[in-house]
């Protein structure tokens, strides 16, 4: 019987070939466990560090302790730095979303010229390094203070209106990719069966992207919380965001506190995308 | 359900025009079908009459109402997309009703209707399911579903058919004419299948190149094609390329001489032989040529034959296979006869 030979010899081919696959699996599962590996482990000595008993960090701990949670919330510019980085990052979230989300509609469904410099722009403040990012709107807004008379630097308007930049990238990029995958067909039933375009916005596309929305302003919001860099050149005076708190904190001492705050800061980013993921799947859009 | 009419209705993108100068006028309850290659402006005319394209000129309107200018949510029409465009986080039923929610239409009236429909498409037991829990033939029923709650003035059919498979698209395309003539409803359909086309219609429009090449019945369309790019499209055709030297004579390029219908003006001329009129058994026909089979396709009902008549022409002839009766190999030396009026005429441009 031809195919029962042909069995035997698809038998032996896969005995043959065998050693080649658990070696290709093996290389592919050790790699991708050496690189989470290489992510998690700072984590994880930040994490363990938090709780030793001793003011210096060394190994092995002394002890274990809370007493470093105590004293991140009762450090006054921990504190403050969390509630302005909070704001900062919520208003400025907001803000990119208003921007974003019309602007990748506009790329995605219309051809227009410098459509591509348009969605270039949009990407750029990601390439742009932090610190030149600053630097260039601390200028800006000295100049514009110079001109306008219009107090800017220092601000908590100044501020929000730079982060705003770095939301734009991870909103637009996220919007667009979740429109994608969006049959503009679909907008069109709704306009043939009587929906003018903000009800076919509110009804249908908005429905549709908004798994897009949801991890872009997620992503924007922890981007902003994070920068350091940026942020450094347009704090006013005894109004810092948390980073800056932080950084400010090692220049005078190496205890504890500073891995304790990382680990809230750590544990409230997961709970958000634990939290968003449950209403929308973050792994269709990212 | 009402009169579609259009009046030189036209598209032009920069220099080129996708649809030129478009008239129509399509009474009440007729299936009227747009056929044509891609790219020839059907899909550009459907879309202007939905709205979603704005004419460069012309008018159309719609039981007597000129729409032309009227953005696609303020026309009662109903449209069927070749990609079903149901909306993906609602239900059925919520697919269904959304028409009727945009007209305002009260709770127990909006229920009322969408049950119907889904009753008519026989899906009555899928309104709590998403689209993509329904298969292909299925999503196509509920697009045709929420397109007829909102009971439009003309139904717009968009290839509908042509994501499914054949034996469910036979079937769906045979389901939708009998509601469209139950309903009574004016419905323009259209499509590049030609058997599609002619299954559903109750008159056909070919078009090419954005204008209207022939509107008329299936029966019309085959044996009265207008010119010569109707001939090759609409059913199929052989075509010969030569000249017309009197009245009804034709010269081939390989130089014979066959009696032809029409071709009333010498000049450069192609001759259209449809292949079931050809037969072998020659005998008193008008034109009687020898020839040599080169190629033989067994398609179960017919037997399909390429004979080389000359050099420069070859025919491709169609017998009718009732009871395996009809062989032929390739290498046969044959009689291949057709009456004059089989001989269709078209001037070369």
């Amino acid at each position: 019987m031809p195919s029962v030979a042909a069995h035997d010899r698809s038998a032996a081919l896969a005995g043959a070939s065998r050693p080649h696959v658990s070696i290709g699996r093996w290389a592919l599962n050790g790699s991708a466990g050496l690189a989470l590996g290489f992510i998690l482990l700072p984590l994880l000595l930040v994490t363990w560090l938090a709780f030793f008993r001793q003011e210096i960090p060394s190994f092995p701990p002394e002890g274990y302790s809370l007493q470093w949670f105590g004293a991140v919330l009762t450090n006054k510019s921990f504190v403050s730095g969390f509630i302005l980085s909070a704001q900062v990052g919520i208003v400025a979230t907001l803000i990119g979303l208003a921007l974003a989300v019309p602007a990748s509609l506009a790329i995605a469904r219309r051809r227009f010229r410098g459509r591509g410099a348009v969605n270039a722009l949009l990407l750029m403040p990601l390439v742009v390094p932090g610190v030149v990012l600053g630097t260039s709107i601390y200028v800006f807004q000295i100049e514009t203070e110079i001109a306008t008379g219009l107090p800017l630097l220092g601000q908590t308007a100044g501020l929000v209106a730079a982060h705003v930049l770095i939301v734009i990238p991870w909103a637009a990029r996220l919007v667009t990719a979740s429109l994608a995958g969006f049959d503009p067909a679909i907008e069109e039933a709704a306009k043939n069966l009587g929906a003018g375009p903000w009800t076919t916005f509110r009804r249908v596309t908005l429905p549709s992207i908004r798994p897009g929305i949801v991890a872009g302003a997620l992503f924007g919001f922890v981007m902003s919380f994070g920068n350091l860099e940026m942020s450094l050149f347009l704090v006013g005076a005894g109004r810092t965001t948390l980073p800056i708190a932080i950084l400010q904190y090692l220049e005078w001492k190496i205890d504890p506190t500073v891995a304790a705050v990382s680990v809230m800061q750590i544990a409230l980013i997961g709970a958000a995308m634990l939290l968003t993921d449950r209403y929308v799947k973050i792994s269709r859009v990212v | 359900m009402a009169r579609l009419e259009l009046h030189n209705l036209s598209k032009r993108y920069g220099d080129h025009a996708a649809v030129a100068g478009v008239t129509l006028d399509v009474p009440d309850g007729e299936f009227l079908v747009l056929l044509g290659p891609s790219g020839c402006g059907k899909t550009t005319t459907l879309r202007m009459i939905a709205g979603f394209v704005e004419p460069s000129g012309g008018t159309a309107t719609i039981g007597g109402t000129d729409v032309t200018h009227l953005p696609p949510w303020r026309r009662n029409t109903g449209m069927v997309f070749q990609s079903y465009a149901l909306f993906p986080h609602m239900t059925v039923a919520e697919n269904v009703a959304f028409g009727l929610e945009m007209r305002k239409l009260a709770r127990p009236e909006i229920a009322a209707r969408a049950k119907e429909v889904l009753r008519l498409v026989r899906l009555e037991g899928y309104a709590e399911r998403l689209p993509r829990e329904l298969s292909g033939g299925q999503q196509q029923r509920v697009a045709l579903a929420r397109a007829l709650a909102v009971r439009p003035d003309v139904l717009l059919l968009d290839e509908p058919l042509s994501n499914l498979d054949a034996k469910l698209r036979e079937e769906v395309r045979i389901e939708i004419r009998e509601l469209q003539r139950q309903l009574g409803l004016t419905t323009i359909m259209v499509t590049h299948d030609q058997e599609e086309a002619l299954t559903v219609a109750d008159r056909l429009v070919v078009m090419a190149d954005g204008e209207i090449r022939q509107i008329g019945s299936q029966r019309d369309l085959y044996e009265r094609p207008a010119d010569r790019f109707v001939a090759g499209f609409v059913g199929r055709s052989t075509f010969l390329s030569g000249r017309v030297t009197a009245p009804g004579q034709f010269e081939t390029a390989g130089g014979l001489h066959l009696q032809c219908r029409g071709g009333e003006t010498p000049g450069a001329a192609a001759l259209a032989l449809r292949p079931e009129r050809l037969s072998l058994d020659a005998n008193g026909m008008d034109n009687c040529l020898p020839g040599k089979v080169e190629f033989v396709s067994y398609l179960g009902a017919v037997l399909e034959l390429h004979v080389r008549l000359s050099p420069a022409d070859r025919v491709v002839v169609q017998l009718p296979n009732q009871g395996g009766a009809a062989r032929a190999n390739v290498g046969d030396a044959v009689e291949v006869g057709w009456p004059r009026d089989a001989g269709m005429v078209f001037a070369q441009h």
